[in-house]
């Protein structure tokens, strides 16, 4: 349920991960729209399958358009609303099954042609919505209803596939520091070209993970999750890879890379050549 | 040589594919047609760069060309596989001229080799071997060598140094082989002058006027995936969709073209992608997205071959069932078949403006055998293209998007960056796009889907002969042939109506009404099941099809016999004619 439809009736988990993330969501439009001042009508946010893709209708405040498609589907929605309408400030919310497994085909095209789109993905490692099976960052072993005698697939590591694939902003965060992954989210909008910000987001119901990712000193639990330090330099690949050689979850920026958009191109061209007419499309065909 | 004038011949290029058979046909339509003759080209190759079976023809004649004809009066084969496998195809009159630098045949029958390699090389241009079998072609068939020398010149004046030696080295090339058609005695008759038509024309083909109808509706956005038989569409638009606020750019899939246009369309664009039978089984939930959302873009099917990969490069209208339901769930796509080159131009408008009127996806279905098409049609009048844009919301924030509608003016979409933001959902959703289960709101917006449809009432159709015995209700580029059919068996005195309808989802008003009255409807169509009269018989007409299923265009010929034979038959049933 949401404050402006009452009749909406979807809701998360007590203690999902996703409450957090939409909490940042919300903060980094409104700092992006202040920041910037572009109207709210400018924000379009493109929407997966799945628990984190009903975000787009929980959100509170003023709305930014939404569009909710079908599932995997977000970043080429998104490439068609942004290369229609470059005016357009376009973030992508989506969860790993979504944006990882039947998703996966767009994001090495995407990075290819450093789009620029903000994707936020939202990691459980598992499907949720659908009741507990495994998706591509579950754990290998671990026993979900889709897995009964545990996963037989390796983890997917999805900063080390954006890294090399080409993805030109890449960042790490988790749910449980809204105000950090604000900060972070609305770095990726300002990243000119295409973004990644990949949060641990954990299910409460079928994966929870908040011991494991803030760790739980009364049952002897390290956390996983851990800042980067300030001295990383995010402009080297190499640094990257090294820091992602590194056991458990990185907290901040991974990478980022300055180099011309896809739109960039696009403009190049348009100006150095006509743009022809139908009328003179018509009269090259004449007799 | 006879004093035999013909309105008509057929001039078939058979060969391997690379070995400028299409440049043949191409050159002696353009020459055809700059004289005032009507032309039409068809082509079919394998599914390879180079190599393989290949075969270009044209038909020249001094009234417009409906169909690829019944036969073939001159054949150029360039090697003996080709001579083999075409010649059965020459008319009684034919005559077949073979590559004699590549193969021989024995004396006494109608054809005559030439070298036209051997021939090029003496008049300096070794590329001009085309030009001498050109010229012998047209000796055959009694056209002018003036009107190729004037489309060589055209051709071949491009303001560079070599350009005089070049056209005088084709001229030459021409009347070599002339000359040796002049010595060979033969000849398929004369071809009567032509009778230019009083308005202007166009040379252009099937996919290039669909995509040129598209961008004079305002198709401002198109991705695409390779695939034939629709790649000429993304090259084309890869070229020509260039400048402020258009985008055209291939991306790695049908399922990324689908979800593309539809984002596009979505924030405003006037969308469009272009696929093939095995692109279009991917687009099947992108497109029910645009159906469910209620977003505009055009999707064309140019058909091939199926299921699977198919026949890449043959001509079949089997996809009709997969347009109907590309997807699962309740959904009536609009279906645009245009049912000739010049309609290609229609359709492709017309698809744009229904889209953007009824808010959705509109599908339109082209064939392999049209999609490469060139013919001389009539130069569409810009002007007389009426572009229709969506009707946009305008009013302040809070607005219903998907509220009721009573069936007058469709309520206006919210444009991202204007006012309205709603929610664009692909999953039931209430009036402000927020997802649902109640009941009351997937009855409502199901029927408002639904009724949107009754927008869409005026595209191009056909009645005549109403009350005959049957009606032929042909589809798509079965149209050309099935229309040469009908005429010559109305001019056997067959009782024969005609019904033809470009739209094929949903059927005008009127077209309904005919097919309601008809006491039979045969359906001539490129497919095994005979898609279109099930479909028909589905909605309680009686329908049944003639169907051929070989990759080829229909013959005329052939559906005159098997038209003919039917409604004899029905006549004897109805005890019209003695058993």
């Amino acid at each position: 349920m949401s404050k402006r439809n009452p009749e909406y009736d979807f809701v998360w988990c007590p203690g999902c991960g996703d409450f957090g993330v939409r909490r940042a969501l919300e903060w980094a439009l409104e700092r992006h729209v202040a920041e910037h001042e572009i109207p709210q009508s400018n924000y379009v946010i493109v929407a997966g399958i799945g628990c984190s893709g009903n975000m787009v209708h929980l959100m509170e405040g003023d709305q930014p358009f939404g569009l909710h498609g079908i599932h995997g589907r977000t970043l080429p929605l998104s490439f068609g609303v942004k290369m229609g309408r470059p005016d357009l400030e376009t973030v992508i919310v989506a969860g790993d099954g979504d944006f990882l497994a039947i998703g996966g085909e767009h994001i090495g095209p995407a990075a290819a042609r450093n789009v620029d789109v903000t994707c936020v993905v939202m990691d459980n490692g598992v499907y949720g919505l659908t009741k507990g099976q495994s998706s591509p960052t579950t754990e290998m072993g671990v026993m979900t209803s889709s897995t009964p005698y545990g996963k037989i697939e390796s983890q997917m590591m999805p900063l080390k596939y954006y890294l090399t694939i080409g993805v030109s902003y890449i960042a790490s965060h988790y749910s449980s520091k809204p105000r950090d992954l604000a900060d972070v989210i609305q770095d990726a909008m300002n990243h000119k070209g295409f973004s990644i910000v990949h949060v641990q987001s954990p299910c409460t119901t079928y994966n929870d993970t908040y011991d494991l990712l803030k760790g739980n000193r009364r049952k002897g639990i390290p956390g996983m999750a851990w800042d980067i330090p300030e001295d990383h330099d995010p402009s080297s690949r190499q640094s990257a890879e090294d820091l992602l050689d590194r056991p458990g979850i990185p907290l901040g920026l991974v990478y980022k890379e300055e180099r011309p958009t896809l739109q960039d191109r696009v403009d190049e061209i348009a100006e150095s050549n006509p743009n022809r007419t139908a009328d003179e499309l018509l009269a090259s065909y004449a007799i | 040589m006879t004093d035999n004038h013909s309105q008509d011949f057929v001039i078939r290029f058979a060969g391997e594919g690379g070995q400028g058979l299409v440049t043949s046909a191409d050159a002696m339509a353009r020459a055809a047609a700059n004289a005032g003759y009507y032309v039409s080209t068809f082509s079919t190759f394998p599914s390879q760069i180079m190599g393989g079976p290949a075969s270009s023809q044209v038909r020249i004649s001094t009234t417009p060309v409906l169909s690829s004809g019944d036969s073939v009066d001159v054949l150029v084969s360039l090697d003996e596989y080709a001579y083999n496998n075409h010649q059965e195809d020459l008319s009684e009159n034919g005559v077949a001229i073979y590559n004699s630098g590549e193969f021989q045949l024995p004396g006494g029958g109608q054809y005559f080799g030439i070298d036209a390699d051997e021939l090029a090389k003496s008049t300096g241009n070794t590329r001009a071997a085309n030009m001498v079998t050109i010229g012998a072609v047209a000796n055959l068939i009694g056209f002018s060598l003036e009107e190729i020398d004037a489309f060589i010149t055209q051709r071949f004046t491009r303001g560079r140094p070599g350009d005089e030696e070049i056209i005088e080295s084709n001229k030459k090339a021409i009347r070599l082989g002339a000359d040796v058609a002049e010595k060979s005695g033969f000849s398929v008759g004369r071809l009567a002058s032509p009778i230019p038509p009083d308005y202007e024309q166009i040379m252009i083909t099937g996919n290039s006027a669909l995509a040129l109808g598209a961008v004079t509706a305002g198709v401002n956005f198109y991705v695409g995936y390779p695939i034939s038989p629709a790649t000429t569409i993304l090259v084309w638009m890869e070229q020509n969709l260039v400048g402020p606020g258009r985008f055209a750019h291939q991306v790695s899939s049908e399922i990324e073209a689908i979800s593309a246009i539809v984002g596009a369309g979505y924030a405003g664009k006037k969308s469009m992608t272009a696929t093939a039978g095995p692109g279009l089984s991917l687009m099947g939930e992108g497109i029910g997205l645009a159906w469910m959302a209620e977003l505009p873009c055009v999707v064309v099917d140019v058909q091939r071959g199926g299921p699977s990969t198919g026949l890449p490069t043959k001509s079949e209208q089997s996809d009709l069932m997969a347009c109907f339901n590309p997807g699962h769930g309740d959904m009536s796509i609009p279906i645009l078949a245009p049912g000739s080159v010049e309609e290609c131009f229609d359709a492709g408008a017309l698809a744009v403006n229904w889209a953007e009127r009824y808010q959705g996806p509109v599908i339109v279905m082209s064939e392999f055998g049209q999609a490469e098409k060139g013919e001389n049609i009539r130069k569409p009048d810009l002007a007389d293209v009426e572009v229709e844009d969506r009707s946009v919301y305008q009013g302040s924030n809070g607005y219903a998007r998907y509220q009721s509608w009573n069936g007058d003016g469709l309520s206006p979409m919210p444009i991202p960056g204007g006012p309205g933001a709603y929610v664009a959902n692909g999953s039931e959703h209430d009036e402000i796009g927020d997802t649902t289960h109640l009941p009351r709101h997937h009855i409502r917006l199901t029927e408002r889907r639904f009724k949107k449809l009754g927008l869409l009432n005026d595209a191009h159709y056909e009645i005549e002969n109403e009350g005959a015995i049957a009606m032929i209700m042909s589809w798509g580029s079965s149209k050309g042939p099935a229309r040469e059919a009908y005429e010559r068996l109305r001019e056997q005195g067959v009782d024969v109506g005609w019904l033809y309808s470009m739209a094929l989802n949903p059927l005008p008003d009127e077209m309904k009404d005919a097919l309601e009255r008809a006491n039979l409807v045969i359906v001539p169509e490129l497919n095994y099941m005979g898609q279109w009269s099930a479909i028909l018989r589905q909605h309680g007409y009686r329908a049944e099809s003639v169907t051929q299923y070989t990759g080829l265009p229909f013959k005329p010929a052939t559906l005159v016999d098997r038209i003919g034979d039917r409604v004899e038959e029905l006549q004897k049933e109805k005890g019209l004619v003695l058993a």
